[in-house]
């Protein structure tokens, strides 16, 4: 019986290998069949699932990232963090005092301060998006002042975007140079790195950026903005856990990965988590180096807690909003 | 364990499949079964025997042993059904192929459980690959029912078809089997593996729901006595055959000469390469599907794994990784990727193999993983560093065990690639589609799959070359496997006697000694013999050289040197045949009175000889660069290209009559697709052979491209039929001489066709069938995607 190893060193970053990024072979095809029976491989059920379920709620970012975001919104996201499951559902489950909690909240950079305020106590961390949010487009000087800001403010993660246009046109020099100066910012906090896999074009550039962004000191690597038109699929996070493997490989340090958008149901997300135990083994299920950015995807979880308490199918107006 | 601790280690635990609807079916039968024939259970007059499951050993059924008198019992009622599901509408036989694919898919999970208590293996394979293919496979030939009398237009059934399929893929097998020969319109005689024979009971009755005429689909259940019965039964017209190619051989020549068509799919030692510009975390999943697919039991794994020396020791570590996260347990469990092997014997028999290899080298890693210590199962393995002089490096080991070498260029993989005397399957990884795209041409094996594997789908035709078989199931050319070409029976083969010497002409002018054709020159016979030629009259002619055996052996070995013709482009063999016709048209006089003088025929009937002779050269010259392939549609996103390729060298043993046309017919097909050959010319009337020489000479054919020698047909032929070189033989020489032919060339099990003691009218000997028994089809899968 193996249980959860610790993260391991913080990446510092190694110089750019611009050999070992050019070496990449990526086969869409291959990855793709594999990513296909990643779900059909394994399979989660009975009180694995509800281990598997109650694990999967402590990865989950909690995120609200809209035009529409208010001090209001952003303090019910969090009091819905500090009550992730109803405590009846737990007490079934013999849960009450794993104290499963999500990974972090994650807000715009203008919110932090309410989402500190609001999680005191908890212990759960906050997450600023602070780079020029979703597009990247605006200058670098201003984006680090967000994130100095969002520092400042009380967030200890920092989800910033690369610049796309870096990956389009393979300036992998300029990309890690920017990804190390944000990263130097960031101090302390750590920082998660969306490609924005979407807008890439294909898997050699998301593996390429991946490899990049790692060797810049990237803490996590994250698919989307959630704001692309494609965000977090099963090829695409295959080819981002096997570069976290490949730069473990190299350097020891291990890297944490999140997907995010699109994952909004129980299963997808055990499937995601298989993934992640078969490609990077146990010791990557830690909220220190896998998360899910996600929201809608608690209240599914929320209901197949529920079903496995009762045995009932669960109605969505009994769980709290998220 | 609780959930909370579960949540500290995150285990999956089991995910059982529900074994309760199969056994509900076992008992409906008291987990006893008679033989299906004839639309019914019937008893057997045989005794029974057990099937067990090999993952628990637990005994699931008893099934009926079929004898003799209960396979002949089969094939009568077959034999029976015959005319009517002849007779019937491709419409009509596209509606129960139709039916049968619907029912598959409706009996899908109880089927897939079925199978995998009966054979061991994983519950997700046959859930997600065996029996969708099944279903796919049903549907695909019930198209091919309805289009068969236009896509194929000259075939007809062959007839009563007994098919012997193997426990690796029990109901795939069956449906490989059955589905295109009842499209094609023949009945079965079908008869499952005895270790894996309940999914094919369970669609003898889904051949009763779906109303399929009686007898048209017998299954009967026994083990190699059985089998033995059906090869054996004179009412049979085709074998198929799936399994080893022990057996596959042992085929071979218990038909020989029963002028059964025979088709066989047996063993492989299919390489799987790996360049170092492969995806390597992809190829490493490939490795897993490719050998620890169903518990590596399958004909085409890629079992031989052929890594580039540059990554090598990357590549390694990355597969030990990989095989310490596989999950090796019971096969109802949906969290497993390998279950049992199909028996103890089995599992026995690779151990021993796998301890004895070991000893000729090779360092050895085993999945360090848990297994269970009841029931048939093994770790999967992967042995390094083995040799090609190593017995694991050449045997078939049909089970999870993957033995691995290095390379060190392209060149050198092709050579260890085809250094087996298998070709089933290959396996190329690479990311530089110049690189793979030559690999795939150049490796001999029926599949070729580039950067993926075990890929298999109805439209693509599945086969090898070699000694993993001829045949070809799946696609068109699966089909014709089903057919023969409409024709005119034009009866036994009548022998053609050498006059007696009545007078010996006298020498007129300056002698001419006719040799051997050799590697482009003229060799004069290893036995320094001639034999006389007489004319029908009893006039003395000429004489030839009386070649022997150690003359086909240099003729085999010219042949082999002649590597580039098989290359070359077709355009260049087109030009190449075009001039031989040109040139024999320049002589056509000189060969007229040839034949005339020879056979004894009239000038204007030995002229026609001629000039249909020169005929066939320009129709084989038109078709060289027109022997198109095929890019079939699986439903992957794949180009699957049908490629025809060269057979290699090919044994030619021509007609005793037509001595210039008979020749030229079976020669100019068997050089256009790409072939080179080696040719016994008619012993009776040799000299239209001979004098051909010169029109080689002058039309630009390279040496050894085509290798002539004179002889008697009854010494010359077993040395060709026998030659390991020689992959394929082509017969049509004396009558009687079929069975021996048949039965040599199980050696190498070269490929024969023959006139099959028959009359073959030469006049009309041509066409499309001659570029296809000339060649066989590769088929490459191609995957796709930026």
């Amino acid at each position: 019986m193996s249980s959860i190893r610790n993260p391991g060193p913080r990446n510092l970053g190694i110089p750019l290998d611009l050999k070992h990024v050019g070496a990449v072979q990526i086969n869409r095809s291959a990855l793709e069949r594999r990513a296909s029976t990643l779900g059909t491989r394994r399979s989660v059920k009975k009180d694995n699932q509800t281990a598997w379920l109650l694990k999967a709620i402590t990865f989950i970012d909690l995120t609200t990232l809209a035009g529409d975001d208010t001090d209001g919104r952003v303090r019910r996201l969090c009091t819905k963090a500090r009550h992730p499951v109803r405590a009846d559902v737990l007490e079934m489950l013999g849960a009450s005092d794993i104290g499963v909690k999500p990974g972090a909240v994650c807000v715009y950079n203008n919110f932090v301060g309410t989402a500190v305020q609001a999680l005191e106590g908890t212990g759960i961390p906050v997450a600023a998006v602070s780079t020029g949010f979703p597009a990247g487009h605006t200058p670098l000087g201003t984006r680090l002042s967000e994130i100095r800001a969002s520092v400042k403010a009380g967030a200890k993660e920092i989800d910033i975007v690369i610049e796309r246009h870096m990956a389009l046109r393979e300036d992998w020099r300029a990309l890690y140079n920017m990804v190390k100066r944000c990263r130097e910012v960031c101090g302390d906090a750590h920082i998660k790195v969306i490609l924005a896999t979407g807008e890439l074009g294909t898997l050699s550039t998301v593996a390429k950026a991946s490899m990049v962004s790692m060797m810049a000191g990237a803490d996590f690597i994250k698919t989307s903005t959630g704001k692309e038109s494609v965000n977090a699929t099963l090829p695409v996070s295959l080819v981002m856990v096997r570069m976290i493997r490949e730069y473990f490989e190299m350097t020891g340090y291990k890297i944490g990965y999140k997907p995010a958008g699109g994952i909004s149901d129980a299963k997808t997300a055990l499937v995601y988590m298989s993934m992640i135990k078969e490609e990077l083994g146990d010791e990557w299920l830690t909220p220190d180096l896998f998360r899910f950015g996600a929201s809608s995807l608690l209240g599914d979880i929320e209901r197949q807690l529920e079903h496995r308490a009762t045995g009932r199918y669960a109605a969505r107006h009994h769980q709290s909003l998220v | 364990m609780s959930v909370k601790e579960i949540y500290k280690t995150m285990e999956y635990g089991s995910a059982p499949e529900s074994d309760l609807e199969a056994k509900a079916w076992l008992a409906s039968h008291k987990n006893k079964f008679d033989l299906f024939i004839g639309g019914k259970w019937t008893q057997s007059s045989g005794a029974s025997f057990a099937v067990n499951n090999p993952s628990s050993g637990a005994k699931l059924a008893m099934v009926s042993q079929a004898s003799k008198s209960d396979v002949a019992k089969a094939v009568k009622s077959a034999n029976a059904a015959r005319a009517s599901w002849q007779a019937l509408s491709g419409h009509a036989r596209a509606k129960y192929l139709y039916a049968l694919a619907r029912l598959i898919q409706k009996h899908a999970r109880v089927l897939a459980v079925l199978e995998s208590m009966d054979n061991g293996k994983p519950i997700r394979e046959t859930r997600d690959i065996d029996i969708p293919l099944v279903a796919r496979h049903f549907y695909h030939h019930a198209g091919w029912a309805s289009l068969r009398d236009s896509e194929l237009p000259n075939y007809e059934p062959i007839g009563v078809v007994g098919q012997i399929i193997p426990w690796n893929f029990p109901l795939l097998m069956m449906a490989w089997k059955i589905a295109p020969a009842l499209a094609a319109g023949n009945t079965v005689v079908m008869k499952p593996a005895e270790q894996t024979p309940l999914s094919a009971l369970y669609f003898a009755e889904l051949c009763m729901k779906a109303g399929v005429p009686h007898g048209v689909v017998n299954i009967i259940t026994g083990d190699g006595e059985t089998g033995q019965a059906i090869v054996a039964h004179k009412d049979i017209s085709k074998i198929a055959f799936t399994g080893s190619t022990e057996v596959g051989k042992f085929i071979r020549q218990a038909t020989a000469g029963s002028g059964k068509e025979i088709t066989l799919e047996l063993g492989g030692k299919s390489p799987f390469i790996v360049f170092a510009d492969a995806d390597l975390d992809s190829a490493v999943e490939g490795v897993v599907n490719a050998i620890w697919f169903n518990q590596g039991e399958v004909c085409c794994a890629g079992s031989r794994l052929l890594v580039s020396e540059a990554i090598a020791d990357k590549f390694y570590k990355k597969l030990k990784r990989r095989m310490d996260k596989l999950r090796v347990g019971n096969p109802l469990d949906k969290t497993i990727d390998m279950g049992s092997l199909v028996d103890k014997i089995q599992l026995t028999r690779i151990q021993k193999m796998v301890a004895a290899g070991l000893k000729e080298g090779g360092e050895v890693y085993q999945a360090n993983i848990t297994v269970p210590n009841k029931g048939c199962f093994m770790r999967p393995t992967l042995i390094m560093g083995v040799d090609t002089a190593c017995t694991l490096a050449r045997e078939e080991i049909f089970g999870p065990v993957m033995v691995a070498m290095t390379f060190r260029t392209p060149d050198e993989a092709v050579k260890l690639a085809n250094n087996t005397r298998y070709g089933l399957a290959a396996s190329i990884w690479s990311e530089n589609i110049n690189t793979a795209l030559d690999m795939a041409a150049r490796i001999k094996a029926g599949v070729i799959w580039v950067n993926s594997t075990n890929q298999l789908d109805a439209a693509v035709g599945f086969g090898g070359m070699r000694e993993s078989g001829y045949g070809r199931e799946g696609g068109r050319e699966g089909m014709l496997a089903y057919l023969k070409p409409k024709g005119t029976d034009e009866g036994p083969l009548t022998a053609v006697k050498q006059a007696v010497l009545k007078s010996s002409a006298p020498a007129t002018g300056i002698d001419k000694t006719a040799k051997n054709y050799v590697g482009g020159k003229q060799a004069r016979p290893d036995g320094n013999s001639v034999m006389p030629v007489i004319s029908s009259t009893g006039q003395w002619l000429d004489e030839v050289g009386r070649g022997n055996r150690k003359d086909i052996r240099n003729a085999v070995e010219a042949a082999t040197k002649a590597t580039k013709w098989s290359s070359s482009t077709a355009h260049l063999r087109a030009q190449i045949i075009y001039y031989i016709g040109e040139n024999l048209d320049a002589r056509k006089h000189e060969f007229a009175q040839r034949i005339k003088s020879m056979t004894g025929c009239s000038l204007p009937s030995a002229k026609k000889e001629v000039a249909q002779s020169i005929e066939r050269l320009f129709f084989y010259a038109g078709f060289a660069d027109k022997f198109d392939g095929a890019v079939h549609a699986p439903p992957v996103r794949d180009i699957a290209i049908a490629m025809n390729e060269p057979l290699g060298i090919v044994g030619i043993v021509a007609p005793q009559n037509a001595p210039l046309l008979g020749f030229v017919s079976l020669l100019a097909p068997v050089i256009a697709t790409g072939n080179r050959a080696v040719i016994i010319p008619s012993d009776i009337h040799p000299l239209a052979a001979t004098d051909f020489y010169q029109v080689l000479e002058t039309s630009d054919v390279p040496a050894g491209v085509v290798n002539i020698i004179t002889g008697e047909h009854d010494v010359l032929t077993p040395t060709l039929a026998e030659h390991d070189e020689v992959n394929a033989l082509w017969y049509f020489g004396k009558a009687g001489g079929v069975t021996s032919v048949e039965s040599a060339s199980i050696g190498n099990l070269k490929q024969v066709w023959s006139h099959k003691e028959k009359e073959i009218k030469w006049s009309s000997a041509y066409g499309r069938r001659f570029m296809e028994k000339a060649s066989q089809v590769k088929n490459i899968w191609v995957p796709y995607g930026a």
